[in-house]
């Protein structure tokens, strides 16, 4: 019976009316995997007054979008969405069902994983399709990172599981891309509710200006000691970057840990990325992988960080460093001006 | 939440090593109410030893332990090196019936053994408690009565204490029981677990699986300093290390892991490490003053074993055993006096004496002026190490000069320039210290 | 107040080692722990019942054997009781079977005393998946709040709970009606080190044990490996992305190179 379950389906967070970034990069992913099945692709949107969402849905790769709008649904809960999405699903019937990995994303797949019985892979950085057997092929760091484990899920629909943010690249949005809008209604009743969301806040911290940072200069422990790693936040200071660190630099005490970059940190992806000192273990470099350009600076030619580097320098940071801050305050004094944020 | 009367234990012992897990073990065999307070997160984690387990102490606490005990091997090859800089004598003694139950000892890892001893004892009945540190003995009339731990509601009581908190025992010293050690009785050891695959070690010191091997090192190893190096085999990993008396450290200006990175550059030593892991580098101090310097054992509701009192056999490197065999002979007498209800000095006077009268004080008597006469006496490190390997390349080297006239060479240079007479003088008193 | 705190058993990521050249680890250094966050979740736990003033912690765990050891560790901490699942039929469970699992634990648990909240970790540090605790919220038909940051109040006369808890991009106030189930982040408190009658009374505690038999009615096909809809495939060295070039020349004029790399792109270092 299985048979009957046809198509991708992306699961479309939106927090007050605006669509999670990672939700889009999925909607690229997705779109691969529906065309390599030959299947539609559909964005489900769940949420309060949130229709006019689904033409940006379609623009970002979406065939299809699925709809309730619902007062009750004004705010994420697990309870609410969970029975609009579970009665999507077991109305259209999708194949593959991906959700990003966000707090929300993660609860509300595992509740409707528990009531569909099916299959979810937690955190995947890669998807792909087993053509021969039409199976999603999810696949996530396993053993703390130093392998990829593929998760299957053979028997059950939908195939479902969580992508991590940042790892999937959000198609250029068309405009002009048509698509078709089912809406679905659903009975709930606010008294019905067990939890209510008083309040939310927006909480733009370090956390977030790293994740959305454009410039991002990583230390790693081969800055030696805390002084040492005041260099990295000269570095960072007069070119207008943010700060960031490797685990072993978090555990010294060197940087709290909203600062970690990695697989047990964030995920960043800024345009430029310093990697000083940093040796490049793979739990680092999952992390941070994906920045435009890397620039890492190691006094050990064979440092693993040189295989992902875009420019690589081997030499000491401690005398690197202060040179490029020098030169880079005389550069800022030539152009007379203050540095700020891109 | 605050807890009514804090809980009084017959026993309390302070540390989980082999002396105080051997008393643990024995008292609560016996039926007494037991605790047992270790710092570390597990029993050995941060527990130093060379890695050579003797059968006999522990059997008598455990018969046939190494049935089910962590071991890694059976010695059955025990080497004596006396090395020079590109050079060395070496002696030893290989036995296969060592490989074969009963075994003599064995090779084993301290953060594994502690662990399963420990174990043993909970077994019997003993309340193991880590990550607790004892800050102090209670006192009370002059009495000890409890320990104070680092906890919250921290107090716990007990008939007798046990201090068995190993070389640096700060509690033996907070009772007066003993002074700060001179950097003349305690040697500093620096050692490195080396993992290397089962084959390579096999290969590299001739053995079988189930075989170890021991090298103890003088000479060159300690660049002169008083002290020795060992190497033991592991199943699948190498112990080496270094150690040397804090004060000839100190007059040498060396730091210890020095020493140890010297050693395992030696040309003698490297070849046996090579693509070897360094896996764990540990440092520890190592009580050596022997006999001299073995301080009050038994106090009002208190005994001291193992390290804490010093019990080390520097010159044969047992420790290990020791201790356990003093961690039972306090146990004894613990039993003893609660028989009679009586946990007094006088009390509790059983264990000092049978101390005494074992091995353990007789062997540490022995041997008591060991260590001093050759700290003083630095020519058998420097003088003499050296100059016998000299003497071993000549007596062995293919020249065509006829063997006595090498013989009478070798003795020239064992003598050298210090004549002869000295050199009997030297060799008379260093046969004294450990005859 | 009856609080649940699920554990697990896991290795200590932390201390495996690993070589950052060969990207091989050795597993043989990793001992056995209690998963970090539900320590965070026990501690939780014995906060809310001083806040209360009353109140009993119980701790339930599913895996093998030595995860007894976790039971006392969570006594220490301070934890009234704990019930381990152990048996063969449990083994290989992926989070569906085993949220299945642990809610049939949870149900025998209440049943001698009601449940009114049940706490887990946000993830187990071996597997990240953090979809056991909302699955067994689920399996219970109880309100589940994830990722909470902070537990604000516990109202037993209004039965209800206020929390904190993080979303993706900053926080929100939630209220939830008793009996839920939360599931906490790190930042939830800190561990206090444990008073020294909690360690006797840990060292002294034996969990309850239950194996598959004592549940009855339970239904053999959704446990363990049976249960598991996911399997795993290969496994295989994540792709190294290809490295660029090193920069030639003395410290100057790599320094010089790397300021015109900058320069090229100099609206990301904008000056106004
Ligand atoms: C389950 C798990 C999760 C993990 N998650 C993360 C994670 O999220 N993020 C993370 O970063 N790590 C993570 N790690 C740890 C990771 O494996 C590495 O240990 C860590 O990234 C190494 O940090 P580092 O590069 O700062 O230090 P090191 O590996 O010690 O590297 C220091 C580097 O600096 C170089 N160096 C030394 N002196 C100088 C100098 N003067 N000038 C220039 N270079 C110098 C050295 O050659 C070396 O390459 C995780 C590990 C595990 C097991
Ligand atoms: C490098 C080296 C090589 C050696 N080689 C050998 C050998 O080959 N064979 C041999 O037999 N012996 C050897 N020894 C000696 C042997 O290790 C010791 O004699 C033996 O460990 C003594 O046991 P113990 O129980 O008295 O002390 P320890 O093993 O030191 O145990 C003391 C315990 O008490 C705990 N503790 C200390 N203070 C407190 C406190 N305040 N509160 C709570 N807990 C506390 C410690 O954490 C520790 O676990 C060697 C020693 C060294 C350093
Ligand atoms: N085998 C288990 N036994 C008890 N609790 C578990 C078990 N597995 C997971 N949990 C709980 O569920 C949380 C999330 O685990 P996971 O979904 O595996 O990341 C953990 O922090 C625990 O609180």
């Amino acid at each position: 019976m299985i048979e009957e379950y046809r198509g991708v389906w992306v699961f479309i967070e939106q927090n007050e009316g605006v669509i999670e970034s990672v939700s889009l990069e999925l909607l690229g992913a997705g779109r691969d995997l529906a065309d390599k099945l030959q299947v539609p692709l559909a964005g489900v949107l769940l949420g309060s007054e949130v229709k006019s969402l689904a033409s940006q849905i379609i623009a970002y790769g979406a065939d299809i979008v699925y709809m309730i709008d619902h007062p009750v649904l004004k705010d994420y809960r697990t309870e609410s969405y969970m029975k609009g999405l579970l009665k999507l699903v077991e109305t259209y019937k999708p194949e593959i069902l991906l959700y990003g990995a966000t707090p929300n994303g993660k609860d509300l797949a595992s509740a409707v994983a528990t009531d569909l019985a099916t299959g979810l892979t937690a955190d995947c950085t890669m998807l792909d399709i087993d053509m021969e057997n039409r199976l999603l092929e999810a696949s996530r760091p396993a053993f703390g990172g130093n392998i990829m484990a593929t998760i299957l899920c053979k028997k059950d629909r939908p195939q479902m599981a969580t992508v991590r943010p940042k790892v999937m690249k959000a198609l250029e949005p068309d405009e002009t891309r048509q698509g078709k809008v089912v809406e679905e209604t659903i009975d709930l009743k606010e008294e019905d509710m067990r939890t209510k969301v008083l309040k939310i806040v927006k909480d733009v911290t370090e956390t977030a200006s790293l994740a959305d940072a454009h410039v991002i200069v990583c230390g790693g422990k081969g800055m030696g000691d805390e002084l040492g790693f005041q260099l990295i936040h000269e570095f960072a200071e007069v070119i207008g970057a943010s700060v960031g660190g490797t685990r072993d630099v978090i555990e010294a005490g060197w940087l709290p840990y909203e600062y970690q970059i990695g697989q047990t940190g964030q995920t960043v992806t800024p345009k430029m990325y310093f990697a000083v000192g940093v040796s490049g273990a793979i739990q680092h470099v999952v992390g941070m992988k994906n920045s435009d350009v890397i620039i890492a600076i190691n006094n050990d030619p064979n440092a693993p960080i040189f295989d992902v580097a875009t420019y690589g320098i081997v030499g000491d940071a401690l005398e690197i460093l202060p040179k490029l801050i020098e030169q880079f305050k005389q550069i800022r004094k030539e152009m007379g001006g203050e540095i700020s944020y891109a | 939440m605050k807890s009514a009367m804090p809980e009084k234990f017959d026993v309390i012992v302070v540390g989980a090593g082999p002396a105080g897990t051997a008393c643990a073990y024995t008292c609560a065999k016996n039926g007494l109410k037991v605790l047992q307070i270790e710092r570390g997160e597990y029993p050995g984690s941060k527990n130093v030893m060379g890695g050579v387990l003797y059968r006999k102490q522990l059997e008598e606490i455990i018969p046939e332990f190494w049935k089910e005990a962590p071991l890694e091997r059976p010695i059955v090859e025990q080497n004596f090196w006396l090395m020079d800089k590109n050079s060395v004598v070496k002696f030893g003694y290989k036995g296969l019936e060592w490989g074969e139950e009963p075994y003599n000892n064995f090779t084993v890892l301290r953060a594994k053994f502690d662990q399963w001893f420990a174990q043993k004892a909970v077994e019997q009945g003993s309340l193991l408690i880590n990550e607790t540190v004892v800050k102090e003995c209670i006192v009370e009339n002059g009495k000890v009565v409890g320990v104070r731990t680092d906890r919250p509601d921290g107090d716990v009581y007990a008939d007798v204490v046990v201090l068995a908190d190993g070389v640096n025992s700060l509690l033996a010293k907070q009772l007066g029981f003993r002074k700060e050690l001179r950097p003349d009785e305690v040697a500093l050891a620096v050692m490195e677990v080396i993992n290397l695959p089962k084959e390579k070690i096999n290969d590299r010191f001739n053995v079988n699986d189930n075989q170890g091997c021991t090298i103890e090192i003088f000479g060159d190893s300690t660049k002169g300093n008083l002290g020795t190096a060992f190497i033991y085999t592991n199943k699948d990993s190498i112990n080496i290390g270094v150690g040397t008396t804090l004060s000839s450290m100190i007059k040498s200006k060396m730091k210890p892991y020095d020493l140890l990175d010297q050693l395992k550059n030696h040309p003698m030593v490297s070849p046996l490490l090579e693509g070897g892991e360094s896996a764990e580098y540990l440092a520890h101090l190592i009580p050596e003053g022997g006999y001299n310097s073995v301080p009050k054992v038994v106090g009002n509701g208190v005994v001291v074993v193992g390290d804490a009192a010093q019990l080390v056999n520097a010159i044969h490197r047992e420790g290990s055993n020791m201790a356990m065999a003093s961690g039972r002979m306090a146990a004894e007498a613990i039993i003893k006096a609660k028989e009679r209800n009586d946990f007094s000095e006088a009390g509790l006077s059983s264990y000092r004496d049978a101390l005494y009268e074992s091995f353990i004080i007789k062997d540490l008597q022995k041997y008591k002026d060991a260590a001093h006469t050759f700290e003083e006496n630095p020519q058998y490190f420097q003088y003499y190490l050296p100059m016998l390997n000299k003497a071993m390349s000549e007596f062995f080297t293919v020249d065509g000069v006829p063997k006595k006239d090498k013989q009478k060479e070798m003795m020239k240079m064992l003598t050298g320039e210090k004549g002869k007479l000295n050199v009997i003088k030297d060799i008379y008193r260093a046969w004294k210290a450990v005859k | 107040m009856h609080i649940v705190v699920c554990i697990k058993q896991v290795p200590d990521t932390k201390i495996i080692k690993i070589n950052p050249k060969t990207n091989t680890l050795d597993r043989r250094s990793a001992p056995a722990i209690l998963n970090p966050y539900d320590a965070h979740a026990v501690q939780e736990a014995v906060n809310i019942k001083k806040e209360l003033g009353k109140g009993h912690i119980s701790v339930i765990s599913m895996g093998p054997p030595p995860a007894t050891d976790i039971i006392k560790k969570s006594v220490e901490i301070g934890a009234d009781e704990g019930y381990l699942i152990t048996d063969r039929a449990f083994a290989g469970a992926d989070t569906l079977a085993t949220s299945y699992a642990l809610s049939k634990g949870l149900e025998k648990i209440a049943k001698a005393r009601p449940i009114d909240m049940i706490i887990c970790g946000k993830q187990a540090i071996d597997g990240d998946t953090g979809q056991v605790g909302p699955g067994i919220a689920r399996r219970l038909d109880i309100p589940p709040v994830t990722n909470v940051l902070e537990v604000l109040e516990v109202n037993e006369k209004e039965r209800t709970v206020l929390v904190k808890r993080k979303t993706s991009g900053g926080y929100e106030i939630v209220q939830a009606e008793l009996p839920c189930l939360l599931t906490v982040e790190k930042e939830v408190n800190e561990i206090e080190y444990a008073p020294l009658p909690n360690m006797i009374k840990a060292a002294r505690y034996e969990p309850v044990i239950w194996t598959v038999n004592d549940f009855e009615g339970v239904d053999r096909t959704k446990l363990g490996l049976k249960g598991s809809p996911t399997v795993v495939g290969k496994m295989f060295t994540p792709p190294r992305p290809e490295g660029g070039k090193k920069l030639e020349g003395t410290a100057d004029e790599q320094v010089k190179q790397v300021i015109d790399i900058m320069l090229e792109r100099k609206e990301l270092f904008f000056v106004k």
